[in-house]
């Protein structure tokens, strides 16, 4: 996932040229003994590799069964009926969506110890991923909630709590973009970031903690209340959803250094000019 | 032929999540191509 250079960093509150530390999260570039590819080979115009190809592919491959199973192959339920199948997407995103609150969560942590910016890149595209898959699962779950509780939308403690994820996600991702310098704007974020794993767990706790509309843990029990082709639909769901959130997590990563290096690229640029306006004119001009 | 209920709901459910997904995953493939022009190679080999 990381590149495979010891490239340059623009960590913390550094502005200038420095380019002393790894580029990836999880240290210094390791070359192809780790898996990487060749200092001597191509660098694709693109963020993907053969890997996310594979992984792409079975993605696409488990959607389809998913397909299969969810709308044709699985049974309705005899309390839901047939908006049973809209429950096969939409806890894989909840499930997701607290994955990608995780790793903002424990990248922030890594940057504000590390400071090495493929860090910040990680928590960003956890965030960002997150965020989708709350956008996803606020959707699917409306549109479950209506011919089932006869409501779109009800205050109760899951959805609210759901909602306020989401609109704390949103506050990180704007947190991220501010026009200040690039340490100090990532160090704030991740103390933002820090936080989404305790909301996350509130989400995830709130049916058992308060009284809920929201239906129990289904699953996560020693008698799960799904079986036979339900549960393999549901199974598939969290295959397909998880491929899917692995494949655009490892392009978001890369699309984060990319935006790392475009950034310090603009910088010294900047520098370059400024240092070329203060160069006294030569005597005689 | 067996009667499925809620079809909209099912539709739409399905139909939005598969129309954020794509539209993500298509805007994070075009912003990556983008940005690699500007980048130069040695900082965007993948492994």
């Amino acid at each position: 996932m990381t590149p495979t250079t010891s490239s340059t960093t623009s960590s913390a509150s550094s502005t200038s040229a420095a380019r002393p530390e790894p580029p990836g999260p999880t240290g210094p570039a390791r070359g192809p003994a780790a898996g990487g590819a060749s200092p001597t080979s191509p660098a694709p115009p693109h963020t993907g590799s053969r890997g996310t190809r594979v992984l792409g592919g079975a993605a696409l491959a488990s959607l389809a069964l998913l397909v299969l199973y969810g709308l044709v192959v699985s049974p309705a339920d005899a309390e839901m009926a047939d908006s049973v199948r809209l429950m096969y997407v939409h806890v894989p995103a909840a499930t997701f969506m607290y994955a990608g609150c995780v790793i903002a969560t424990v990248a922030s942590a890594f940057w504000l110890r590390r400071r090495t910016p493929g860090w910040d890149a990680l928590a960003g595209a956890g965030a960002e991923i997150g965020l989708v898959f709350a956008a996803i699962t606020l959707g699917t779950g409306s549109l479950w909630g209506r011919p089932t509780w006869g409501t779109y939308w009800t205050w109760d403690a899951r959805l609210t709590s759901t909602a306020l994820l989401a609109a704390m996600l949103l506050g990180y991702l704007a947190l991220r973009r501010l026009d200040v310098d690039p340490g100090a704007r990532s160090s704030r974020a991740a103390v933002l970031g820090l936080l989404l794993l305790p909301n996350a767990i509130v989400v995830n706790r709130s049916v058992e903690w308060w009284r809920s509309l929201h239906q129990q843990s289904t699953l996560v029990r020693l008698d799960p209340t799904i079986e036979g082709d339900m549960l393999v639909a549901l199974m598939l769901g969290f295959l397909a959803i998880g491929l899917v959130f692995c494949w655009l997590l490892v392009h978001r990563f890369r699309l984060g250094w990319l935006e790392h290096q475009s950034e310090r690229l603009d910088l010294d640029a900047a520098l370059a000019a400024r240092r070329a306006e203060a160069v006294p004119p030569a005597e005689g001009t | 032929m067996i009667a499925v209920t809620h079809v909209g709901y099912i539709a739409a459910g399905w139909a939005g999540t598969a129309a954020v997904l794509g539209a993500y995953a298509v805007w994070v493939l075009r912003r990556g191509r983008a940005l690699s022009r500007r980048v130069p190679p040695e900082e965007r080999r993948w492994s």
